[in-house]
């Protein structure tokens, strides 16, 4: 396959960037989107010229590091997919790629395709978590949590935190992210104690990071690669409803 | 000792926030998703009350006797236990306040937003969302400058042709008897269409009443409302150009 990248340049967070259109002949279909940008980088390092920066870890769609927006779109086109899973058979022979980084002032572009994501860290220090000493695993039937909610949790606790909902959102919001934890931890049992609390600091925090509001346009859960629903979005409403009712 | 960790580069500046008040309700409105619930509260006040208003309208079909008698009980609501046209005054001031806390909320929520994304895409987003969502911000100000014409029109009767007070029948046939008049109420409503589309549904996903198995209900409601309302609205316009009213 023979592929044009344009991606975005910037060396640095003071940089004013730019888009640079780069030339690949050799791409594979059974290549993923980062092997394809390893590919580049090698060529641009043997060339002698600065490497595309871009975040990865784990490459199997669980970590939540990689994520670039792929012809305006978070994570490409394929849906519930991160960009490492996104394989090179999605494009055609002569395409022309574009690839930019997450855009929202929350997310500072660090260098080329890799941001800021600390604002959402700082969410989750803010109470996305459930205060008790950790040990080892506790009986699993000495809680019980009915099935329809336990699943809940369940998808709401897939969020790998890649921030694609802040990439997609318009409004650069972070609704779906803190509404993922939210819906998680205040669902279950675990997590009743501090569900008024935690609620209350996660919208603080959310809303002091700059992320913008949410105007209910979907475009974060269709972005999202773990499928998290937009529901999730209304219990975070609910549930904030009734923490500023005082309710505990 | 030998340090293992690098010493960890300080935290980058963080935007100020207000420290946390002890007054609830004012970090409530601080917060966005307060803002919103008071959008979604005021939306859906001023939703009944158009529902009411396109209702009474459609007295204008008994004739002329029915529906200025109907103007004028309307000045007569809660009577004797409030003064004349007090109720009316009542609901004045509680639709305008609505008006101005959704306008105001809208306003800084926007505000805040476009400042959230300010560097757009090189590649333009394919946008999922329908055409409804993307004229929520016009639409909403394109309502606004309508409402104070209405105002001019009915209720001051500033702009009203024929204009004179008590003869609601005939002030309405004035207006709508001008072509271009009536075209600025159609253009004006499918703009509360499309407003009331979106917005139902998103008052509902506010107040958190939305749940994955009343979604196609919530969305049918609104949208049925939206067609309801700007129908029975510009029926009346619609049928005085036509002749049949008048």
């Amino acid at each position: 396959m023979k592929l044009t990248l344009r991606i975005w340049r910037q060396a640095g967070p003071a940089d004013s960037g730019r888009m640079v259109a780069y030339e690949v002949p050799d791409a594979n279909p059974d290549m993923s989107f980062l092997e394809l940008l390893d590919v580049l980088n090698e060529r641009l390092t043997l060339e002698g010229d600065d490497p595309v920066t871009f975040d990865h870890d784990c490459r199997e769609g669980i970590c939540g590091a990689c994520g670039v927006v792929i012809n305006g779109q978070a994570h490409g086109p394929r849906e519930r997919t991160t960009t490492c899973q996104l394989h090179m058979r999605e494009f055609s022979d002569g395409d022309v790629i574009d690839v930019e980084p997450w855009r929202s002032v929350a997310f500072g572009v660090v260098k080329d395709l890799m941001v800021d994501r600390s604002g959402l860290d700082r969410i989750i220090r803010a109470g996305g978590y459930v205060s008790v000493n950790t040990g080892s695993a506790p009986e699993a039937h000495a809680t019980p949590v009915p099935k329809p909610i336990a699943d809940t949790a369940f998808d709401n606790a897939t969020c790998i935190g890649c921030g694609a909902c802040v990439a997609a959102c318009p409004n650069g919001s972070a609704m779906l992210f803190t509404s993922a934890k939210v819906t998680h931890l205040n669902s279950l049992p675990q997590g009743a104690p501090e569900r008024s609390e935690r609620v209350l600091n996660l919208v603080e925090a959310m809303d002091a990071e700059g992320f913008g509001g949410c105007t209910n346009t979907g475009e974060c859960t269709n972005a999202c690669p773990k499928g998290i629903p937009l529901d999730s979005i209304a219990t975070l409403n609910r549930e904030y409803l009734r923490a500023s009712l005082g309710r505990k | 000792m030998a340090v293992t960790t690098p010493t960890r580069p300080a935290p980058a500046a963080r935007p100020a926030r207000p420290a946390r008040s002890s007054f609830a309700p004012l970090n409530f409105w601080r917060s966005t998703i307060g803002k919103k619930t008071v959008m979604a509260v005021t939306g859906l006040l001023m939703l009944a009350f158009l529902l009411a208003h396109m209702l009474g309208n459609l007295k204008i079909f008994y004739g002329r006797d029915d529906f200025d008698h109907y103007a004028d009980w309307l000045r007569t609501i809660g009577e004797p236990v409030l003064h004349g046209a007090w109720y009316l005054w009542i609901q004045r001031f509680v639709l305008t306040l609505a008006v101005v806390l959704h306008a105001v909320s809208a306003y800084q929520l926007s505000r805040r937003d476009l400042k959230a994304r300010p560097a757009k895409y090189a590649h333009k987003q394919r946008a999922k969302a329908g055409y409804a969502v993307h004229v929520m911000r016009y639409g909403g100000i394109t309502l606004a400058l309508f409402i104070i014409y209405h105002i001019l029109d009915f209720t001051s009767l500033t702009l009203n042709r024929h204009g004179v007070e008590g003869a609601a029948y005939d002030n309405v046939v004035s207006s709508f008897s001008v072509w271009w008049v009536t075209a600025i109420y159609i253009l004006a409503m499918i703009f509360l269409g499309l407003h009331i589309q979106h917005g139902f549904w998103s008052a509902a996903q506010t107040l958190g009443l939305n749940r994955p198995s009343r979604d196609r209900a919530v969305h049918g409601i609104a949208t049925g409302l939206a067609v309801l309302l700007t129908v029975g609205f510009l029926i009346v316009p619609v049928a005085v150009l036509a002749g049949l009213v008048g």
